[in-house]
């Protein structure tokens, strides 16, 4: 069946595979298609797993695709006048190849749990920083005030403008009205889903100032990609300046205020 | 075996020819209603190969709409044009809704274990039909409810479902959250319980068919890999099968009786407080991935067996490590029903228990590496021909190494907080259901053509097709891993308005060119199916030379498949036995033969 080049046009072509496959990942960086820039102490450590990952896969990407084409090369029933060797298996081999990958998965899974641990489960011990209900299709801020308290008439009420200062534990307290949303903070490595019902902690630090997104990640009805709001990481100096004229703004207008107070506060 | 067809000389050509003065009736039994798992594999396959163009053309949709975001849409434009055709954000939800519920429901489940399990396993087994045919015509019409459900929900008011096909609550559980959540939602749930249940009927009639009907000889461990892929597949689906239909059952009583089985307290949506109230909505997703996270496994394991079955024939040599082979199948499906929380990383569950299901999902790995380095076993050393089928299934262990080390940076729960929900994962699956399975499932179709139809596919056409799709996907499917490092979102009718996300638009156009370029390839196998079936050249009854029982039956076998009664003296993957004049050895080749030789060989 076929020629001798026909044979080598299609191990070739899936050596075109990991030729490609490496060059995608090398050039994207060059064209701002990579990880977003991190701005999260944690982050840090979420990115350098994310890279040892792409190593060790890369890695075994690269050999068992040069191996496909290599076989497909050599073997090539056109040009190969051995007949097929005849074999059924070999022991040694799968105790080999079931140890390592074994070994090293399990590696793998205990090299990362305290990364999550730090995340997702050292909850810092501080009093919310802000409250984020996330609603059809816009994220609801309240402030706690000058009492530092959440729930009592001093709250300040802000949508979709988050702003945390920097170089500070920030815990947010993440609840939904509606339906399921999900927060997410490209450049500080946050996602989480708000889900009705549940008060959920989220807690970062952020290590540069700027501005940056938040996206909804959860599919949440048809405004779902318009749920968009914005994250202004600002000196110590800059936040309190700015949540004291918002705290005066909110006074200006007090009934809207008082308003969105109750439907928020009605959130459970 | 039950009962044993006539010997006939199994030389001569059996002719299959409907009884004369047929009437209507029989035509129906025959054609339509029939219980002859061939023409019900058929009918599968046909079925869903319809349904597999109306995916692929939602998906062309989804990625028009992300590839130049409220532009004009060609052709489709005119069917929604209340918004000048544009497509509207519901519209777009909708879309993807759809396509990911016709692709995993009514075409890779249907195609791999209705339309291949119920055309293979009989004939690979050597029985001449299921153990229980009424069932089997049953599953076959139960998909045609289904199909209509599905079908319906597209015209209905608000559109068919869009909430995703996770159907996460409340958004599908409040009507008022969502315009596809009204009888859209409601028909959807409808249409999944009906494709359970044809499932179902099948999984029982595959797991009675290859415990009690093997022909005699063919022991559990001559059994080519394929009918080993079905068999644990059909434990799978009937372990993991009732958890969604009762969790469906209870999502249509939340809808229609205000249950609340999955809505919280105090829930308020579009300013509408709801009623009830006591009820979860992460319970939702343990059930529906508890039966979601197998099916992933129904959804490939099936296609693992039948490329090790081709790759083996072409590579004209054994399969390396036949057992390892199935205890690795059988250590995916165990472990398959411990890590669907997985999916549920971020969701709000416990990160505690976040690690357990981390440390299992690493484990699964482990078989389908197993797996890849057998087939990288089987490829070494082998004698290989290059025909359409091999490629193919060459591909397949191409691309499904791919999709599997991408499911580990998925499974490294702190990296999943940043990829989660974004193209990466888009990336991961698609290209282990179309990469791999899809890739499979057409290894299958050009390697058993010749035995549902008699007659071969042309080669080179075949190749072309196999050239163009693997291009194609690659350009679409490979880019989706750099979009998603990114964190691209998934599921955003338009992501352009983000500061992160702002430049990625032209990658995106290339990828929905490739993928139009992907849609319009498969007009060449359409076009080369259908002229094959009446014109391509007769192929005689094993024109692989292949071994297992199948291609000892004509081509096409007639109802009750084999013309004598298949003796099995061997398995399925004896090639290129040293000592032997020819270079394979049929499992129903007589056992003196070369037992001589076999005997000095092994």
């Amino acid at each position: 069946m076929g020629n001798r080049w026909s044979g080598m046009f299609w191990s070739l072509l899936f050596l075109a595979v990991p030729v490609l496959g490496v060059a995608t990942f090398a050039v994207a960086p060059s064209y701002d298609i990579w990880l977003p820039k991190d701005v999260s102490e944690h982050g840090r450590s979420i990115d350098s797993l994310f890279y040892f990952i792409l190593g060790l896969t890369g890695i075994v990407f690269i050999v068992t695709e040069v191996l496909v084409f290599w076989f497909l090369w050599k073997y090539d029933g056109a040009r190969t006048k051995a007949p097929a060797t005849f074999i059924h298996g070999s022991h040694a081999l799968e105790v080999v190849w079931t140890i390592i990958p074994a070994a090293t998965l399990l590696f793998l899974a205990i090299y990362q749990m305290n990364t999550w641990a730090d995340v997702k489960m050292r909850r810092p011990r501080i009093a919310p920083t802000v409250e984020v209900v996330a609603r059809q299709f816009e994220w609801r801020l309240r402030y706690p005030g000058r009492d530092g308290e959440l729930g009592t008439p001093d709250d300040i009420f802000l949508v979709n403008d988050l702003h945390v200062p920097v170089d500070e534990d920030i815990l947010v307290q993440l609840k939904s009205m509606d339906v399921l949303h999900s927060f997410f903070l490209p450049n500080l490595r946050i996602k989480q889903d708000a889900v009705p019902g549940m008060k959920i902690p989220v807690w970062f630090k952020a290590t540069e100032i700027g501005q940056y997104d938040i996206v909804c990640a959860e599919l949440c009805g048809w405004g779902h990609y318009k749920m968009k709001g914005r994250i202004t990481v600002e000196s110590r100096e800059d936040f309190d300046r700015w949540l004291a004229e918002m705290e005066a703004r909110q006074e200006a207008t007090q009934p809207e205020a008082d308003a969105t107070a109750a439907e928020v506060a009605a959130v459970p | 075996m039950s009962t044993v067809q006539a010997p006939h000389a199994p030389s001569s050509p059996a002719v299959v020819t409907p009884r004369t003065g047929q009437s209507l009736s029989t035509f129906l039994s025959t054609y339509v209603f029939s219980k002859d798992h061939k023409v019900i594999g058929l009918q599968f396959l046909f079925s869903t190969l319809l349904w597999f163009l109306i995916g692929g053309l939602l998906a062309l949709a989804v990625r028009w709409q992300i590839a130049w975001p409220w532009s004009q849409v060609p052709v489709l434009g005119k069917l929604f044009a209340q918004e000048g055709g544009q497509m509207s954000p519901e519209f777009y939800t909708m879309l993807f809704t759809m396509h990911a519920t016709v692709m995993i429901f009514l075409v890779i489940i249907p195609i791999l274990a209705g339309a291949f399990g119920n055309f293979l396993i009989p004939l690979m087994i050597g029985a001449d039909d299921m153990a229980f045919p009424t069932l089997n015509m049953l599953s076959y019409w139960f998909m045609w409810p289904a199909f209509i459900a599905f079908g319906a929900s597209f015209f209905v008011e608000g559109g068919a479902a869009s909430s995703g096909w996770t159907s996460y609550p409340p958004l599908t559980t409040n009507v008022a959250s969502s315009p596809g959540s009204g009888w859209g939602q409601t028909l959807w749930l409808l249409g999944l319980t009906l494709v359970g249940v044809s499932s179902m009927l099948g999984s029982v009639n595959y797991m009675t068919t290859i415990i009690l009907m093997r022909a005699p000889g063919m022991t559990m461990f001559r059994l080519p890999m394929t009918i080993w892929a079905m068999f644990i597949t059909a434990i799978l689906q009937a372990f993991a099968l009732p958890v969604l239909t009762a969790a469906g059952f209870m999502q249509l009583t939340d809808r229609l009786l205000g249950t609340g089985f999955f809505t919280p307290e105090g829930n308020v949506v579009n300013n509408l407080a709801t009623s009830t109230g006591g009820g979860h909505p992460l319970l939702w997703q343990h059930l529906f991935w508890f039966y979601s996270h197998p099916a992933v496994y129904i959804m490939i394991l099936p296609a693992m067996g039948m490329v090790s079955d081709i790759l083996t024939t072409f590579a004209r040599k054994p399969l390396f490590g036949y057992r390892p082979m199935v205890y690795s199948i059988a250590g995916i499906a165990g472990l398959g029903f411990i890590v669907w929380g997985h999916h549920m990383f971020i969701s709000g569950m416990n990160p505690a228990l976040g690690i357990t299901f981390m440390v299992s999902t690493m484990m699964i790995a482990l078989p389908s590496a197993v797996k890849t380095f057998n087939w990288l076993g089987t490829l070494w050393g082998g004698r290989i021909q290059f025909t359409t089928a091999m490629l193919f299934a060459v591909s397949f262990v191409s691309m499904f190494i791919i999709g599997g080390l991408s499911g580990i940076f998925m499974a490294a729960t702190p990296v999943d907080i940043f990829i989660h929900d974004t193209y990466f994962i888009v990336a991961h699956f698609h290209y282990v259901l179309f990469a791999g399975t899809a890739m499979g499932v057409w290894a299958g179709i050009y390697y058993w053509f010749p035995k549902m139809f008699g007659r071969l596919m042309n080669e080179t056409w075949g190749k072309v097709h196999f050239f163009l799709t693997f291009l194609f996907l690659n350009g679409t499917f490979f880019t989706m891993h750099i979009l998603g490092a990114v964190g691209f979102p998934r599921r955003l009718a338009d992501a352009y308005h983000y500061e992160t996300f702002h430049h990625l638009q032209p990658l995106n156009a290339f990828m929905t060119w490739c993928a139009i370029g992907m849609v319009a390839t498969q007009i060449i196998f359409a076009v080369n199916f259908v002229w094959s079936m009446f014109y391509g050249p007769v192929a005689g009854r094993n024109p692989w030379n292949a071994n297992t029982l199948e291609w000892t039956a004509p081509s096409p076998p007639g109802h009750g498949n084999f013309d004598f009664q298949p003796v099995v003296h061997r398995g399925p993957y004896e090639f290129s036995v040293p000592g032997c004049e020819k270079d394979h050895l049929m499992q129903t080749d007589p056992p003196d033969a070369h037992s001589a030789a076999l005997a000095a060989a092994h």
